[in-house]
C-alpha cells in the first residue's frame, strides 16, 4: 500500500465533491411502484410524498399500456432541488386485486418489472452502448395493504411472495388514520408474522456491509409503515380532518409517514437503487444470458 | 248472590262500544309472552368491523371465544356460515335474535364462488320451513329465514366494488339487503356523502332492489314520519361499531381513541350508528313481514311450479329420525300433493292447447 510521506493529505476527500457534481450534471433516476387495491389513497399519498410535483417541467407519459387486468401507469417528474436534479417515474398499477376474479393479477406487475431489466440489459450488452443508459427499472415498491386490523390478505400474501423475488418491497399501511394506537400495533405485529411465516423477503434485505446494526433496527422498526395521506394544509401543516378531529400527516406520533419518507429520499434512496442493481438486476441477468 | 253474578256480566258500560278495541292488547301480550325471533345475516370481507358493529348493536357478546384467524388460515378459500344466537331480554320482552357470519367472504383470491353456499344456505332455510309448513305438526315451527342481510361496504373504494355489485344482484330476490357502509369514520363528512351517492346511483343503473323503508301512514303522527324521513334520506347508513367505554368531557360513551381525537359511536355527527339501529328495530316487523310474503313466496312459488315439494333427502332432520308412523303419513300426503299438482299442470297444458 501506498502511504504518502508528505505531510497534508493526498486530495482523495474531494471525490465526494467530485460525485456531487457529476450527480447535479447527470441527474439521477428514481423508480417507484405503488401497488394496491383501488382506493387505499396512492396517488393522494404520492402526491403528499413528492409535494405534488404535477405542475413541474416536463412531466411525460412514459409508458401507456392497452387495458388488462392489471393495468400499468408511468408518469416520469423532472424534480431540481439545490440544483440536484431527480428524474422520478412514479408507475401506478391500477386494476390489481379490484375483481372478483384475482388469480394472478400481479403477474402484469412481475412482467413489467422484468421488462425493464431486459430493456436495460440488452442497452448494456450492445457492443456500442450509450454512456448513460436510460434506467427504468424499479427501484423500489410500495405495497398498500388495507387497514383491517387483522392480518394479510391471501392475494396479499400472493402478490407480495412473488413480487418480492424481482424487486424491493416496502409495505404500507393504508389509510392508517381508521385504527387506533392499540389496533395498529397488533396489526404491525401479525403482518410481520406473516411475512416471516411465509418467507416473503422485504427491504431491507440484509448484506452485511451496507448496514450498520442500528441502521437495520431503525429501517425495521418502522415496517410496515403506517400512511395517512392528504393534501389539505391548515397553519402551514399537512392535516386530514376527521370527526374524531385533525390528523397530522407530519407527526409521528400520528403516522408513520415522516419515517417513510425520510427513508425513501433522505436516507435510503441510493441504497434503494443499489439494491435493485446488484441483487435483483444482477440476478435477472444471471438467468438471462 | 245471584245478583252478584249478574252483575259480572252487566250491559254495555258505553252504548255502541262493544270492546274489540282491546285487542291489540290481547296480541301484544301473547306476543310478549311468546317472544321474537329475528334472524340477521351478516356479509362483507374480513376487516371491514362486521362483529363489532353487531356486538355494539344488540349491546352483547355474540362471539366470546372468538379469535382473530391468521394468514394461514386465510388461505383456504371456502365460505363459511356460522349461526350464532342469543336471547335477550328489555324489559321482560324476549327476543331470540340469530346473527349468520360468512367469514370467508370476499377473502379468497378468486371469489366468483363465494355466493353459492349464501344463496344455498338461504335456500335451505325457505326450504325447511315450506317442509314445516305442509308438514303434520305446525304448531312450533321454527323460523330461521333470514329476515335482514346487513351487506358491508368498504369505505376504501370509489363506490360499489364488482363484487358488491355481483353479490346484490344474486341476492336481492331472495333476501332483504340492507347496504352499510363500514368503519365510516375513515372518511370525512364531504367524502362520506360523496361515497354515498356514488353508491347508490351504481345500485340504481344495476337494477338492485334493495330494502326500502315503507312509507309512513298518513295517520301517524309527526315525529315518526320526520323520522322516518330521516333515516330514508340516510341510506346507506354509514356506520361505525365499538365496545370499549371512553370518557369524554366527563360522560361516558361508547367510542374509538385516535391519537388526534374520539369518534363516538352514539353520536349522530360521527356516523349514523342510532340511526341503523333506530331502523332495524322499528322495522323488524316489517322486514320479516317482507321476508315472508315476497322473498319466501318467490320461493314456494319457483319450487312448486318445478314440480312438488323439496325431497326429503336434503335436510338433514335436526330433531332426529321421526317415528315409523309420522314417517309414513307424511310420505303419503306428499305423493297426494305430487299427485294433484301434476293434475293442475296437465289441466293447465290443456287449457294452453285449446287457446
Amino acid at each position: 500500500a501506498l502511504t504518502s510521506k508528505g505531510n497534508g493529505p493526498v486530495g482523495f476527500d474531494l471525490l465526494t465533491e467530485q460525485f456531487s457534481k457529476e450527480i447535479r450534471k447527470e441527474g439521477i433516476q428514481y423508480n417507484i411502484m405503488v401497488v394496491g387495491r383501488s382506493g387505499l389513497g396512492k396517488s393522494t399519498f404520492i402526491n403528499t410524498l413528492f409535494k405534488d410535483y404535477d405542475n413541474d417541467e416536463g412531466s411525460e407519459e412514459v409508458t401507456p399500456r392497452p387495458p388488462q387486468t392489471t393495468s400499468i401507469r408511468s408518469v416520469a417528474h423532472v424534480i431540481e432541488e439545490k440544483g440536484v436534479r431527480v428524474k422520478l417515474t412514479i408507475t401506478d398499477t391500477p386494476g390489481f386485486a379490484d375483481h372478483v376474479d384475482n388469480s394472478e393479477c400481479w403477474e402484469p406487475i412481475v412482467e413489467y418489472i422484468c421488462n425493464q431489466y431486459e430493456s436495460y440489459l440488452l442497452e448494456e450488452i450492445k457492443p456500442e452502448r450509450k454512456p448513460y443508459i436510460s434506467d427504468t427499472r424499479v427501484h423500489c415498491l410500495l405495497y398498500f395493504v388495507m387497514p383491517t386490523g387483522h392480518c394479510l390478505k391471501a392475494v396479499d400474501v400472493k402478490a407480495l411472495k412473488r413480487l418480492s423475488r424481482f424487486c424491493n418491497i416496502i409495505p404500507l399501511i393504508a389509510k392508517a388514520d381508521t385504527l387506533t394506537r392499540d389496533e395498529l400495533a397488533d396489526f404491525k405485529k401479525r403482518i410481520n408474522e406473516d411475512l416471516r411465516y411465509h418467507q416473503i423477503e422485504i427491504y431491507p434485505l440484509y448484506t452485511k456491509n451496507e448496514y450498520s446494526s442500528e441502521e437495520l433496527e431503525i429501517i425495521k422498526a418502522g415496517i410496515p409503515y403506517a400512511v395517512i395521506g392528504s393534501d389539505a394544509y391548515e397553519e402551514g401543516k399537512l392535516i386530514r380532518k376527521c370527526s374524531a378531529g385533525t390528523a397530522e400527516i407530519e407527526n409521528p406520533e400520528h403516522c408513520d409517514f415522516v419515517l417513510l419518507r425520510d427513508m425513501l429520499i433522505r436516507n435510503e434512496m441510493l441504497r434503494l437503487i443499489k439494491s435493485t442493481k446488484v441483487l435483483f438486476y444482477e440476478s435477472f441477468r444471471k438467468n438471462y444470458l | 248472590m245471584s245478583s252478584d253474578s249478574v252483575k259480572n256480566f252487566s250491559s254495555l258500560e258505553t252504548p255502541g262500544y262493544v270492546g274489540f278495541a282491546n285487542l291489540p292488547n290481547q296480541v301484544h301480550r301473547k306476543s310478549v309472552k311468546k317472544g321474537f325471533e329475528f334472524t340477521l345475516m351478516v356479509v362483507g370481507e374480513s376487516g371491514l368491523g362486521k362483529s363489532t358493529l353487531v356486538n355494539a348493536l344488540f349491546l352483547t357478546d355474540l362471539y366470546p371465544e372468538r379469535q382473530v384467524p391468521d394468514a394461514t388460515e386465510k388461505m383456504k378459500q371456502t365460505v363459511k356460515l356460522e349461526p350464532s344466537t342469543v336471547e335477550i331480554e328489555e324489559r321482560g320482552v324476549k327476543l331470540r335474535l340469530t346473527v349468520v357470519d360468512t367469514p370467508g367472504f370476499g377473502d379468497a383470491i378468486d371469489n366468483t364462488d363465494s355466493f353459492s353456499a349464501i344463496i344455498r344456505y338461504i335456500d335451505d332455510q325457505f326450504e325447511r320451513f315450506l317442509r314445516d309448513e305442509s308438514g303434520l305438526n305446525r304448531k312450533n315451527i321454527m323460523d330461521n329465514r333470514i329476515h335482514c342481510c346487513f351487506y358491508f361496504i368498504s369505505p376504501f373504494g370509489h363506490g360499489l366494488k364488482p363484487l358488491d355489485i355481483e353479490f346484490m344482484k344474486q341476492l336481492h330476490n331472495k333476501v332483504n339487503i340492507v347496504p352499510v357502509i363500514a368503519k365510516a369514520d375513515v372518511l370525512t363528512k364531504k367524502e362520506m356523502l360523496r361515497l354515498k351517492k356514488k353508491v347508490m346511483d351504481e345500485i340504481q343503473e344495476n337494477g338492485i332492489r334493495i330494502y326500502s323503508l315503507p312509507e309512513c301512514d298518513s295517520d301517524e303522527d309527526e315525529e315518526y314520519k320526520e323520522q322516518v324521513r330521516q333515516l330514508k334520506q340516510a341510506v346507506p347508513f354509514a356506520v361505525c361499531g365499538a365496545n370499549t367505554m371512553l370518557e369524554v368531557r366527563g360522560r361516558k360513551v361508547r367510542g374509538r381513541l385516535y391519537p388526534w381525537g374520539v369518534v363516538e359511536v352514539e353520536n349522530p355527527e360521527h356516523c349514523d350508528f342510532i340511526k341503523l339501529r333506530t331502523m332495524l328495530i322499528t322495522h323488524m316487523q316489517d322486514l320479516q313481514e317482507i321476508t315472508q310474503q315476497v322473498h319466501y313466496e318467490n320461493y314456494r312459488s319457483e319450487c312448486l311450479a318445478k314440480g312438488g315439494l323439496p325431497k326429503r333427502n336434503t335436510i338433514v332432520d335436526e330433531k332426529g329420525a321421526a317415528t315409523s308412523d309420522k314417517d309414513r303419513i307424511l310420505l303419503e300426503k306428499e305423493a297426494e300433493l305430487k299427485r294433484m299438482q301434476e293434475m293442475i299442470a296437465a289441466m293447465q297444458a290443456k287449457m294452453h292447447q285449446q287457446q
